[in-house]
């Protein structure tokens, strides 16, 4: 079948199968951030935003998504960009296979809540896996970001 | 892996209706989660998702809840929430993680009729009834217990807001994984209920009115638990033994009736 | 603190890559390989013992896009490892490509190749395959000398003498020992005598196993692969393909994690052996369920420790036994079982006066296990460290104090590790260190919160070793560019632990120049220096040195070049990071210049290759505490804090060395509370799934701390030790212990679930 949708801000069109998952589609039309961690709609690697929404593109028919907007993290490097070296400068992002998962939750999370509490944060991102970094990391990374961004200066490395 | 043949997207709950009469094999579509571990084949996926079913609203004395609603827009909604005391975020909020909760919906784990459903536990202890398209409304407890078939489009619940109050509390190996139990007590406008679930079979409730007519004390709670964990039926999987969830019902039936009762926390 | 006369080294920076890891920039194997590759998918046996009596793969065949459809009869008849390991590997050669006995469910039974996932999937389901099924063993304690053989066939060979026989389900056995273990043992005051037990935990490394083959333009098998071992695998496919290594090639991009899974070559020999078949390219992506499966986990070992002590808390005598089971196929199974005991008895070299360390490893029906950070220290440790701890709590003494009694400690010489010196040992200070950051005086204490909950904590400590002594080699390539910048060339392997970047720290140092003026480029066995690969603990402390060594030799060759450039003799030349000056007149001539040169009538290689190996492995040393909060009616734990305080020698960059610990302790609590292994009366795996196979989430593990304690390992470079697998080690034994404090129960099998908890009574361990 064809499906049409707004794919990172531009209109796309494409023939998929009735069961084509989301991801399967996304990949197809070069968004290679999308990951497949599971196959169980468990480790939150193939989060998109789905109209905005994040969501497990795993768990999304690409059909579902005709008439919608799909953003990836292809679309979002800017917005990303902005707090990303926090994270890097914890190391956490080691391996890297879940980070375009995470930082895209991630962004979610401050959309929905621009000063997240710790217990918010580590709340809002349970559903992304991460086997590498112990979390910890991470967490520090963004707490630093939104430190730096309420202009408390940067604890970046600490 | 399923392999699905069509996909169409209804524009009226009666066409819906009838692609999913049409076919045995054609079979509605709502949260979508887990598609990769479904085996067999579908003819027609019916997905519901354009019958603007994923809001829900709150009346004078009722929540209407659209099938389609995601668990995460329950689990913010400010009136539920207000309304359960904080019951509607614990059992819901360690359902996998906010992107799965965005996707699955209120409609297809009550339809799902899951053993380990956390949603389908504290809805049964409330006093919640499902609409099915042309069967009208009917109580939750009861469509719990009908045979699950195909054909059957859940179009609402409705969840009273009869005065009283509830608790949850689920036991889980790690903090999003499936429950090892879950539990949910209320009270609601004098009958006391409670409800079991992952036993690890479907919900189950049992009515304590009677029970606790002389009122909910540290005392009866004890003896009311006490009885739940014989009258409960629990089983063994992986997650835990039937006497282990035997003995997590006396413990979680303690703990939240005693905090329906005023006396405890729950914890 | 040694670090400060570093400009790079000691200072945590960003990872190399990690702009383009957290921005999604496609680096992965399955981002890069062309899209029209076949697909390839295996067919599994269903059975844990069967052989495949007829197979018919006429109908699969016949479906649309399928290539090709490969059963045993196909494939050639020449045994391998696939365990990454240095020749002659210690591990057995017991695997065909595909084999007419199975020996586990999972075990691969035909190779399908199509041109879409939906035809292979179709095939799969349309070969007839008539299973004849055979006795199985699924339980270890069967295994050894049992009539039923896992490993019947008359052609199993073990390159290196372990112990083993197939004819016994004996993989490898030995026993080793220092002074008369029973004599001391007879003497002791206290003897604490039990057995603990680990399970096959997964690394469940984010990215699955995955390879791409395809055959390159000089007609050679080119291998993509999210490997840790590019050499090893070029050596093994070259044997189980039987075609030369000349003729092979195999590179690694970024990795999705890797933690040992991928220092066996699990999936790489069947899309190589599809590509060299049929000549196209060809990509196999284990699904999730195939990697929890049928990939490469912990050895599941069972210890007894027998621990003598005297009344006062000094640990004398050490007895260990371990029974280890490799499953159905024995990579690394010779191997892991050693640091079981190796990497725990010489922790309280302080105080022992004999120990007696022996092992049985056995084949059994089940998933084969492999290498996972730690290495069979981690479950050794389990052991001991709860061994250690059941005494201190037996004689009433405070645990860290028990250990400040026995531990090993800097200048001791360890008998228990083969007599190496420990010349870089804080562990003392380790234990000091965290015990004031943790509180430990307030947090050790039990402390009731009411409602059945309870406060508690527990103590372990651990080691483990900086590469595999007098086998592990490091290399390292270092080239000058035009501009005076610097290319590095490793076959070490970056699996998101940040190695490209802490060698290029390491370049930058020894250079004098920034970081960034370091490329780095690894690992691609057409274009690295050979290096055993990244396992093992190795990667900073032997491929740091041969960096060190390269660019000092490349200093070397820089200068001759400068000498030619000044007309001065070259030993006057003096390099001096972005110039070389003339030691005799002052004269100098840029990096630029020096560059440029090299390139025009010059006669010296403004390169460098140099390699190195040690004859020693020093240990990394490490104290972790645990605080819990416990419910005792539902048996839930609630980790609440986990400290840890690690010598690993310098840290060569920080951040990077702290999120190594704070991952690793990670894992260890998911082994502790969370992740189980289970296998259903026929064999089959019940935790199959992430759904079922429960890894950690950020809710799970508590607020972490970590620290340093720096020593100065005068082997490895700027000091360094290692610091990638000991991290593991301590969550089970403190988390165990703290459990312990409690409830009054020790608990001696991982994991440690609510129900075992909650279940379980004092009384049984009276």
């Amino acid at each position: 079948m064809e499906i049409k949708l707004k794919l990172n801000g531009k209109a796309v069109a494409g023939s998929v199968e009735a069961d084509t998952p989301l991801i399967d589609f996304l990949r197809q039309k070069g968004c290679y951030s999308v990951k497949c961690g599971c196959d169980t709609s468990n480790c939150g690697l193939c989060t998109v935003f789905l109209d905005d929404v994040p969501v497990l593109s795993c768990s999304v028919l690409a059909a579902r998504a005709d008439g919608h907007a799909v953003t990836t993290l292809e679309g979002l490097q800017e917005e990303a960009a902005d707090f990303v070296g926090f994270i890097a400068d914890q190391g956490a992002d080691q391996c890297g296979f879940c980070n375009p998962g995470f930082v895209m939750n991630t962004i979610a999370l401050l959309r929905e809540n621009p000063d997240p509490t710790d217990d918010e944060i580590r709340a809002y991102l349970a559903g992304n896996l991460c086997r590498c970094s112990g979390y910890e990391g991470q967490l520090r990374g963004i707490r630093a970001y939104l430190d730096s961004r309420k202009g408390k200066g940067a604890q970046n490395g600490n | 892996m399923m392999t699905i043949q069509n996909y169409v997207r209804p524009q009226t709950l009666e066409q819906a209706y009838e692609l999913l009469s049409k076919n045995r094999r054609n079979r509605a579509v709502a949260g979508m989660l887990w598609l990769r571990l479904t085996g067999g084949s579908i003819q027609t996926a019916v997905d519901l998702c354009d019958l603007g079913l994923d809001t829900m609203e709150e009346t004078d004395d009722a929540f209407v809840i659209g099938a389609m609603t995601p668990l995460r827009k329950l689990e913010l909604a400010p009136g539920f929430a207000a309304y359960t005391g904080g019951a509607a975020a614990r059992a819901l909020g360690d359902i996998v993680g906010v992107q799965f909760r965005n996707l699955a919906t209120v409609g297809g784990s009550v339809f799902g009729r899951f053993g380990f459903s956390d949603v389908l536990t504290l809805l049964l202890a409330l006093d919640t009834e499902v609409e099915l398209y042309g069967a009208g409304r009917m109580p939750l407890a009861e469509f719990a217990e009908l045979p699950q078939t195909t054909r059957d489009l859940l179009v609402r619940i409705y969840v009273k807001k009869t005065p009283g109050n509830v608790a949850y509390r689920a036991v889980r190996i790690a903090r999003t994984d499936f429950p090892v139990l879950t539990c949910a007590a209320s009270r609601l406008d004098g009958k006391v209920r409670l409800c079991v679930g992952a036993r690890p079979g479907k919900a189950m409730v049992l009515d304590l009115t009677e029970a606790a007519a002389g009122g909910l004390t540290p005392d009866t709670v004890k003896s009311l638990a006490e009885e739940a964990a014989k009258q409960i039926l629990t089983g063994s999987n992986s997650r835990g033994s039937a006497a282990y969830r035997s003995h997590l019902v006396r413990v979680l039936a303690e703990r939240t009736l005693s905090q329906v009762g005023g006396f405890g926390n729950g914890d | 603190m040694a670090t400060e006369k570093y400009q790079y080294v000691g200072h945590a920076m960003r990872k190399k890559d990690s702009m383009q890891l957290l921005l999604g920039k496609p680096v992965y194997t399955d981002d890069i390989v062309p899209r029209d590759a076949l697909v390839v998918k295996l067919l599994r046996s269903p059975h844990a013992s069967a052989l495949v009596e007829e197979i018919d793969t006429s109908i699969a065949l016949k479906v649309p896009g399928v290539v090709a459809v490969y059963t045993w009869k196909d494939v050639p008849r020449t045994r391998f490892a696939i365990a990454g390991q240095t020749y002659p590997e210690p591990s057995p050669y017991d695997r065909l490509i595909l084999d007419r006995q199975l020996r586990f469910v999972g075990d691969p039974v035909a190779i399908i190749a199509a041109e879409t996932e939906k035809a292979a999937a179709k095939a799969m389901r349309l070969v007839k395959v008539k299973y004849k099924l055979l006795p199985a063993i699924l339980d270890m304690h069967d295994a050894k000398d049992n009539p039923v053989l896992v490993h019947p066939e008359e052609d199993w060979y073990p390159p290196c003498p372990v112990g083993g026989d197939n004819k016994r389900n004996l993989v490898a056995s030995d026993v080793e020992s220092d002074g008369d273990v029973e004599k001391v043992l007879a003497d002791c005051d206290v003897v604490i005598d039990h057995t603990y037990h680990t399970k096959a935990f997964q690394q469940a490394m984010m990215e699955t196993f995955r390879t791409y083959a395809e055959m390159d333009r000089y007609g050679r098998l080119h291998v993509i692969s999210s490997t840790q071992i590019v050499f090893h695998c070029r050596r093994i496919l070259s044997r189980a393909l039987g075609i030369p290594k000349s003729r092979i090639r195999v590179e690694k991009p970024r990795i999705g994690g890797g933690f040992g899974a991928k220092q066996t070559a699990v999936c790489e020999v069947y899309p190589a052996f599809v590509t060299l078949k049929t000549g196209r390219p060809a990509e196999l992506i284990y699904t999730r369920e195939e990697s929890q499966i049928a990939g490469s986990p912990r050895h599941e070992m069972e210890i007894r420790v027998r621990l003598g002590a005297s009344s006062d808390g000094r640990i004398r005598a050490l007895d260990l036994y371990t029974l280890s089971n490799t499953g159905a196929y024995g990579e690394h199974g010779p191997t892991t079982v050693g640091l079981s005991g190796h990497k725990s008895i010489p922790l309280y070299t302080g105080s022992l006066e004999a120990f007696r360390f022996s092992y049985d490893v056995v084949y059994t029906n089940l998933q084969p296990a492999g290498a996972y950070r730690g290495y069979g220290a981690t479950q050794g440790i389990f052991a001991v460290e709860s061994a250690v701890n059941e005494l201190a709590e037996r004689l009433g003494i405070d645990p860290t104090v028990l250990r400040d009694r026995c531990m090993v400690r800097q200048g001791m010489t360890m008998p228990a590790y083969y007599n190496e010196p420990a010349s870089a040992c804080a562990l003392d200070r380790c234990m000091a260190h965290c015990r004031e950051m943790f509180d430990w005086e307030h947090r050790y204490p039990v402390r009731d919160m009411g409602n059945g909950k309870v406060r508690a904590a527990g103590v372990a400590m651990a080691m483990q070793g900086s590469a595999i002594s007098g086998v592990d080699v490091g290399s390292a390539t270092v080239k000058l560019a035009e501009d005076g910048t610097y290319n590095l060339i490793i076959g070490a392997a970056d699996m998101g632990t940040g190695c490209d970047t802490i060698l290029a720290q390491m370049a930058a140092e020894c250079l004098d120049c920034p970081v960034e003026n370091i490329a780095v480029f690894g690992a691609d066995t057409d274009v690295s220096p050979y290096d055993s690969g990244s396992y093992a603990s190795s990667t900073t402390y032997v491929t740091g040195k041969a960096v060190e060594k390269a660019c000092t030799e490349l200093k070397g060759q820089i200068c001759r070049i400068a000498a030619d450039l000044l007309g001065c003799a070259p030993e006057d030349a003096l390099f001096e990071g972005d110039h070389v000056r003339c030691g005799t007149d002052g004269r100098t001539v840029s990096m630029e210049e020096v560059a440029y040169k090299s390139q025009a009538g010059n006669t010296h290689a403004a390169e460098s290759t140099a390699t190195h190996s040690s004859p020693v492995s020093p240990p990394p040393f490490m104290v972790g505490m645990a605080e819990i909060e416990l419910d005792k009616l539902t048996g839930e734990v609630k980790l609440l804090n986990y400290m840890a305080v690690v010598d690993c020698g310098i840290p060569v960059n920080p951040a990077l060395a702290r999120i190594q610990a704070e991952g690793g302790i990670v894992q260890g609590i998911g082994m502790t509370l969370t992740e189980n292994v289970t296998y259903d009366h026929r064999g089959r795996p019940v935790e199959a799934s992430f759904m079922q196979y429960k890894i950690p989430t950020r809710l799970d593990m508590g607020h972490l701390k970590v620290e340093f304690e720096n020593s100065y390992e005068p082997t490895g470079p700027f000091g360094a030790k290692s610091i990638g697998e000991i991290v593991i080690n301590t969550p089970a034994p403190a988390i165990a212990h703290a459990i312990y404090r409690a409830t009054g129960v020790w608990h001696r099998e991982l994991p440690i679930t609510p129900e075992a908890i909650a279940m379980s009574r004092p009384e049984e361990n009276a």
